[in-house]
């Protein structure tokens, strides 16, 4: 049951887009996000949505995986789709039933929405998701919110909780099926039952488990200060951060990409007026 | 009869994804009853997979588990009797303890089998001597307890449920040397005073040498070797060849044969290797 959790889930890979810089990548997520919406005309929907087909080409990430991510976005798709296309004003009547009227602009903002959507989890979760490591995601958040650091906000300790929080995150899942199956061998039932009987059958697992993390963490606590480990100050790095050719090149790449949806945007009609 | 069965048995992890990983592949494996059978292999190499298809907490990919003679998957409802009759005690078992009290978490187990007071009080008695647990320690928080005593409450918990097989997973991982015996004297008298089946896995071969009746050696998701520790211990260039080792004993009876001396190789425990010393020296 806990396997089917893909939080966070990282796919190591050598691609172009594994080895962009991870502050490149922050921005990029952010930057694509507004292209997505910023498109307005058939050609610019068509653009933006070849170009999220061709990051994934370059990810190296199985399609089905990424299609797989967006299951959860099913209820949300499909409640935006039939909201767009009963309750939308449109000149261009289709079909009519009482109050509820399908209009052509309705169905066209309907498939809009739900091609947004789409693209948006798909480019999001491979760009930081798929491609960036937890550990380099952090460190690219780090630097770039490190002006804050500027006006005494402690950027570094919060990039250190995050990283340790992601770090553990499969462990803790290791260690709950761990229990679980403890427990099970101990005749434990974790499905039967109404709600309360559910609820109480959780304590033989969240027991062990809290102490389990208590224990966790005062070790590492010990471990980091056997280390010397105090904070941000003067530390340096391993892995220094820079910015490469190739990353100057893809952020070439999407700035011309800006470009020709504006282009797009302005030689074609919009979709909707 | 054999104790339990495992037939053309394969398990993958995860599968259908990229991280599928096989466990064990296509095995047959035949658990004798009434003795202590060892597992032994690398990390890796199956052994917790084979102990977790045998009480039926993993469902294998293929093949069949019989325990009793019956298989365990026929009624795939009623798998958790299978899991009252396969006792099966974790890796570090006591980081499984959660109740107030040691008698409670003793009883946990018994209590999910739905028997009444006046049989789980008897039940919890048993087990907490089987393993040597003073009844002092009853009304004790099991959190304020030593290792090696959270420990014994964790196995006492699984034996309380008087399974026909009881499965340990390295019982005796992270004790003292003293801790150790203690243990797994513990569990070798509870095999002979229950008359029941006891399957452990472990890294030593020192302790397989001195408790097991049979040794099941596993190696690359596969059994690689059955037999006696004396049968299996002296083929020593065959374990090697899987990376594992015999016990040290062993290892200096192999080197004093290298020498020249006429002593057994298939010698396995300290005294036994005392005996063919002493035998040796009244030769000269």
């Amino acid at each position: 049951m806990l396997k089917d959790i893909t939080l966070g889930q990282y796919f190591p890979g050598n691609s172009l887009l594994h080895k962009l810089d991870p502050r490149l990548k922050l921005l990029l997520a952010v930057f694509y996000i507004v292209l997505i919406f910023l498109a307005k005309s058939a050609p610019a929907y068509i653009l933006i949505f070849l170009f999220t087909v061709l990051i994934i080409a370059v990810s190296r990430i199985s399609f089905g995986v990424v299609l797989r991510s967006l299951k959860p976005l099913i209820f949300v798709l499909i409640f935006t789709t039939l909201i767009n296309v009963f309750w939308s004003n449109g000149t261009t009547v289709l079909w009519q039933l009482g109050p509820f009227a399908v209009t052509e602009e309705g169905i066209i903002r309907a498939v809009t929405m739900a091609l947004r959507i789409v693209l948006l989890m798909a480019s999001t979760s491979v760009i930081l998701m798929y491609t960036t490591s937890p550990i380099a995601l952090t460190d690219g958040i780090e630097r770039l919110l490190s002006p804050l650091a500027k006006i005494k906000i402690p950027v570094h300790t919060f990039a250190m909780m995050m990283t340790m929080a992601l770090r553990f995150i499969p462990t803790l899942l290791e260690e709950t099926q761990k229990i679980i199956n403890a427990q099970k061998a101990r005749g434990a039932d974790f499905d039967s039952g109404n709600v309360i009987d559910k609820a109480k059958a959780l304590i033989p697992v969240l027991i062990p488990l809290l102490i389990s993390q208590f224990r966790r963490a005062e070790e590492l606590a010990t471990a980091m200060e056997c280390r010397c480990y105090r904070g941000g100050g003067n530390r340096t790095r391993m892995t220094v951060l820079r910015f490469a050719l190739r990353d100057l090149f893809v952020a070439l790449v999407v700035i011309a990409l800006l470009a020709g949806i504006i282009l797009l945007n302005i030689y074609f009609p919009p979709l909707l007026a | 009869m054999n104790a339990a069965e495992l037939r053309g048995v394969s398990y993958v992890y995860s599968e259908h994804t990229p991280f599928c990983k096989v466990a064990v592949d296509h095995i047959d494996i035949t658990f004798e009853e009434k003795i202590i059978t060892g597992i032994i292999g690398h990390t890796g190499s199956g052994k917790s997979t084979v102990s977790q298809l045998l009480n039926g907490l993993l469902k294998p990919s293929e093949g069949i588990v019989e325990v009793d003679g019956k298989n365990i998957w026929e009624e795939p409802k009623k798998i958790k009797n299978v899991r009252f009759s396969v006792g099966l005690v974790f890796q570090y078992p006591e980081y499984q303890l959660f109740e107030e009290t040691c008698y409670k978490d003793i009883a946990f187990g018994p209590k999910n089998m739905g028997l009444d007071e006046k049989e789980i009080d008897e039940r919890v008695r048993e087990a907490a001597e089987m393993v040597g647990l003073s009844e002092e320690l009853f009304e004790k928080s099991p959190f304020d307890l030593s290792g090696g005593q959270k420990r014994r409450v964790a196995i006492a918990g699984i034996m309380a449920m008087r399974p026909k097989i009881l499965i340990l997973d390295e019982p005796a991982a992270g004790l003292d040397p003293r801790g150790r015996d203690e243990i797994l004297s513990k569990i070798s008298e509870y095999r002979k005073k229950t008359d029941s089946t006891v399957i452990m896995i472990s890294h030593s071969m020192e302790d397989m040498a001195v408790y097991c009746d049979k040794i099941l050696v596993m190696s690359n998701s596969k059994p690689y070797m059955y037999g006696t520790p004396s049968e299996v211990f002296g083929r020593a260039a065959d374990l090697e060849a899987v990376g594992l080792t015999v016990p040290q004993v062993t290892k200096m009876m192999i080197s004093l044969a290298e020498q020249g001396f006429d002593v057994r190789t298939d010698v396995y425990t300290v005294a036994q290797a005392k005996k063919e010393i002493e035998r040796l020296l009244k030769q000269t």
